[in-house]
């Protein structure tokens, strides 16, 4: 196999992919005096147009991804990507479109935000949303802002997050970034909030409780609105992390069940692209009593106008230039009219249907640890085959050699070796089959000849990488050897 | 329309497997009362043919891209070369995720690896993460990096900054115990040397300025630099167009401890303000404390080069609240457009690039400056952005060149009340001569 160099190691000098017209002013003779000048780039590379194509071509081809097969991470909803929306987002009119533009000149774009909002809001019964936050992790922090804006007004900022122990990462810091101290709340046997050790937990110096629905496990917290009471009842609110929205779409709104902030992940939901980690887009809805203090500025309709509200005295501020990642809102505003209304409900039930299939099949071959009724993901785990000392990771290798991606792993916490699937809506029978196939094919092999699946992965571009060398001698850039 | 790839026959396999009837039953856990017993109200599905003609005549609806304009302040325009939407298009770039598996993400992580080997280039720095949402929010990460080095509370940051990098570095830190007080700037528009002279003291975790700065003015790095660290006061450089980095000295060669900022101008169109790609680079020994994902280099088991993310317990998903940041999902394909740019531009693109910028700058500035009424603000030396002041009201002009196709300079008074009547101008390599005689003809009209 050919292993793509860097391009630093192809790169010399005076070779060139581009060219400028020539300057097209007179030339000033003194531009540069007084400045400091930079004399050179040191090993900035040098190549032709053929070879960036060969480049970035080649090294297309040693990554896996949504248009090549299945994708079962869980918790990341990596479902389909429509191309028309690609298309849709590269229409000049909102590429070419300068933020500051006034705003009468660029009113199809204000359209587009003030929809996508409205959208999300009748989505998720929600009284106003913010497009701002660039990513899941942003819209944890502008949320827990809001909470805390609106906590301080009232004379009581207050000190703690409550973050069930089946929370994502994000959770926990985004709250700590908000300068709250984060206790846990525990998962009862079921897998769900332990409603006991939340009441215990809630005391009046408790801001939020940040809660995952479904949860990580797929399992939907079903006593959401007691919950949702024991969090009011203190003067706290109940902020939904919306990652797992894919399971309720014109099933259930979080607003009708007690949620006062939310936000909704259109990288995940919406089905904008994950572009190998980002752009996503985050954004944050809240009932009546937040809205004051969402990020400036917002989009409003004014008669047969949009425009961009500054004026908004109790706004937390801004949380980013401009106002979000506005090509992915278009994405994703695409998404919602090609499905209309019964298309968005059937994203939930085809995704629920999927990963109960999945979990029916396997469920024999893999052990799972909550028995609770789940709906888009279910969380395996590898303690039937840690009996012939084959781990998580193991299995997860070896599925690249049946060609899918390995679902996401060691995650959540509270199940040890976790194997987290996430099939959504748009996988065919026969790929959930493939699979399924392959799963239950590694669990005879885990039995029968551990060995393949210690040094699996045999069939990729590298084989299994050591990623404790990578961290004990961080190499992070490309250096030229020094000469001896 | 809908993306679902199963047949009724599928369907009717798969519930019979579950040993369910419909995939209603597959919801009894949530609660009936909580259930949605309407259909969503929102529009009815439309057809690809039908959704694209909604989607033309909505990007219609902005006239913008028809106007000559010179705005920038924070989003610039420069010419794509056609290689990179061709590349960055790509499926495999496109529809991946994080690559938390690294033997099929070797793509995307060799893509990562390059373009913080090209960021520690253009910046001069030790080390750089593999990519942040924008400069406003690096910005703010930058501050809270900072403190997290040095323990200290107060950050003095430059009036000059992008006002929205000011506005969200004070969101992020309204609730921590960092506090941030602005420094003025002096008549010829650089950060005023004499107020952070006395405003510095042992107290003070870091400065925070922009280079080339909001009015478009090229600081003195290395006398500030200078000034911060004999306070013991950690450096930050934002760079808010990046495109400076082609001719300007990396500012990690000029003092600064950390260069973060806004590196939109490499590849990525204005797209109504996102998404962009926010960048950072530091010395190598704040490594543990630099936020977001990193890419490293690593052998497989039969001893070839490959890459995977590294230091991970900085992160979220391993340190949880003790994490350098929050931030997960990031701007990977906007990076993944950088480096095709730069690798394609090469190092003499990005000379010739900044060099045209800086030419045709100077060129506009001084043609406008002939305008009778109308003179430069600042004397500094600039990039490509300067700050004009108008005998009236900046606005009233604007009007008037809207009329003719034109959109002018941004209006400062807005940002700043003290440059009532002044705008900002942006001229790149894009602008032919033409079009800045052109708007320098209008604006003489309009004063008329």
């Amino acid at each position: 196999m050919i292993r793509e160099p860097l391009i630093f190691e192809i790169s010399d000098k005076g070779k060139r992919a581009f060219a400028f017209p020539k300057l097209d002013v007179p030339a000033k003779y003194d531009v540069l005096g007084g400045l400091p000048v930079r004399e050179d780039i040191p090993d900035f590379p040098q190549v032709s147009e053929v070879e960036v194509v060969r480049h970035f071509t080649r090294l297309s081809q040693a990554n896996y991804c949504v248009d090549i097969g299945f994708y079962p991470l869980g918790s990341c909803t990596m479902k389909y990507n429509p191309k028309v929306n690609e298309k849709a987002a590269s229409l000049a009119g909102f590429v070419s479109s300068h933020p500051l533009a006034p705003p009468d000149l660029v009113q199809g774009n204000l359209e587009v935000l003030k929809r996508i909002a409205d959208y999300l809001c009748e989505i998720a019964g929600m009284d106003a949303f913010t497009l701002q936050p660039s990513a899941g992790a942003q819209g944890e922090l502008t949320g827990m802002m809001l909470i805390r804006a609106c906590l301080e007004e009232r004379g009581d900022a207050r000190k703690i997050v409550l973050i069930p122990d089946s929370a994502h990462g994000t959770n926990p810091s985004s709250a700590h970034l908000c300068g709250y101290r984060v206790q846990e709340v525990k998962s009862n046997q079921a897998g769900t909030v332990d409603l006991e050790d939340l009441a215990r937990n809630m005391t009046d110096d408790v801001a939020a409780l940040m809660l995952t629905n479904p949860n990580t496990l797929g399992v939907f917290e079903w006593d959401i609105k007691i919950i949702a009471e024991i969090v009011h009842a203190k003067g706290g609110f109940l902020y939904m992390d919306g990652a797992n929205m894919n399971a309720l779409t014109g099933i259930c709104r979080p607003g009708d069940a007690g949620v006062d902030v939310i936000h909704i992940n259109l990288h995940k939901t919406f089905s904008t692209p994950h572009g190998g980690g980002g752009p996503g887009a985050g954004p944050v809805g809240v009932k009546k009593a937040l809205e004051p203090y969402l990020p400036i500025p917002m989009i409003e309709k004014r008669g047969e106008q949009y425009a961009l509200n500054f004026d908004r005295p109790r706004t937390i501020g801004r949380v980013r230039s401009f106002y979000g990642n506005f090509l992915v809102a278009v994405r994703a505003l695409a998404y919602m009219l090609t499905l209309g209304p019964e298309g968005i409900k059937e994203i939930a039930e085809i995704a629920v249907l999927n990963s109960n299939y999945i979990r029916k099949s396997l469920e024999k071959d893999y052990h799972l640890k909550y028995d609770s009724p789940t709906l888009h993901e279910c969380v395996f785990s590898d303690k039937i085959q840690k009996e012939n000392g084959i781990s998580n990771i193991d299995i997860a290798k070896r599925l690249i050699d049946y060609g899918v991606h390995p679902p996401t792993m060691s995650f959540p916490l509270i199940v040890h070796g976790a194997l987290m699937i996430e099939p959504t809506e748009t996988e065919s029978k026969r790929d959930l089959d493939i699979f399924i196939d392959a799963m239950k094919k590694i669990a005879q092999e885990a039995k029968e000849n551990p060995e393949i699946l210690k040094s699996a992965p045999h069939q990729s571009y590298v084989r299994r990488l050591d990623e404790t060398a990578a961290a004990r001698n961080p190499v992070l850039k490309w250096e030229r050897e020094k000469k001896s | 329309m809908s993306y679902i790839s199963l047949s009724d026959q599928d369907k009717k396999e798969m519930l019979d497997r579950i040993g369910v009837s419909s995939p209603e039953e597959l919801f009894c856990c949530i609660p009936e009362d909580i259930r949605l017993k309407k259909g969503l109200n929102l529009p009815a599905a439309m057809p690809e043919p039908e959704l694209l003609r909604h989607f033309e005549a909505l990007a219609s609806k902005n006239i913008y891209p028809k106007y000559l304009s010179f705005l920038g302040a924070g989003s610039y325009v420069h010419f794509i070369p056609t290689v990179v939407d061709y590349l960055s298009s790509r499926g495999e770039f496109v529809t991946p995720y994080t690559p938390y598996q690294p033997e099929v993400s070797q793509g995307t992580l060799q893509v990562v690896f390059e373009y913080q080997t090209l960021i520690c280039q253009l910046t001069g720095m030790d080390i750089a993460n593999a990519s942040l949402y924008d400069g406003a929010s690096a910005s703010a990460e930058a501050v809270l990096m900072a403190h997290r080095l040095n323990g200290k509370a107060k950050v003095l940051a430059a009036r000059t900054l992008h006002p929205q990098y000011r506005e969200t570095i004070g969101t992020y830190t309204k609730n921590l115990a960092v506090t941030v007080e602005e420094v003025g700037f002096g008549g010829n528009g650089e950060i005023n040397l004499q107020e952070l002279a006395k405003r510095l003291d042992k107290d003070v975790s870091a400065v925070i300025l922009q280079s080339p700065n909001f009015l478009g003015i090229i600081e003195d790095l290395k006398k500030i630099g200078e000034l911060a660290h004999n306070h013991q006061a950690l450096f930050i450089v934002a760079v808010a167009e990046a495109a400076s980095l082609g001719i300007l000295e990396a500012p990690g060669k000029l003092g600064a401890d950390i260069v973060c900022g806004e590196a939109q101008s490499f590849g990525l169109a204005p797209s109504f303000g996102g998404p962009y790609l926010g960048f950072m680079g530091c010395m190598k020994d704040f490594l543990r404390q630099l936020p977001g994902r990193i890419a490293g280099q690593t052998k497989d088991v039969d001893g070839n080069r490959g890459f995977v993310l590294t230091l991970s317990t900085r992160e979220q998903h391993i340190r949880r609240e003790k994490a350098t940041s929050n931030i997960c999902t990031n701007q990977a394909l906007c990076a993944l457009r950088a480096t095709i740019f730069l690798e394609t531009l090469g190092l003499l693109g990005l000379k010739e690039m900044a060099l045209q910028n800086i030419q045709k700058a100077n060129y506009a500035a001084d043609r406008l400056a002939r305008v009778k009424g109308i003179k430069r603000k600042f004397a500094g030396k600039f990039f490509n952005e300067f700050v004009l002041e108008f005998p009236k009201d900046l606005q009233k002009v604007n009007d008037d060149l809207k009329q003719k196709g034109v959109v002018g300079g941004l209006a400062l008074g807005r940002f700043y009340p003290e440059l009532k009547n002044c705008g900002l101008f942006c001229v790149t390599e894009v602008h032919q001569k033409e079009e800045i005689d052109r708007l320098a003809s209008l604006v003489e009209e309009a004063l008329r």
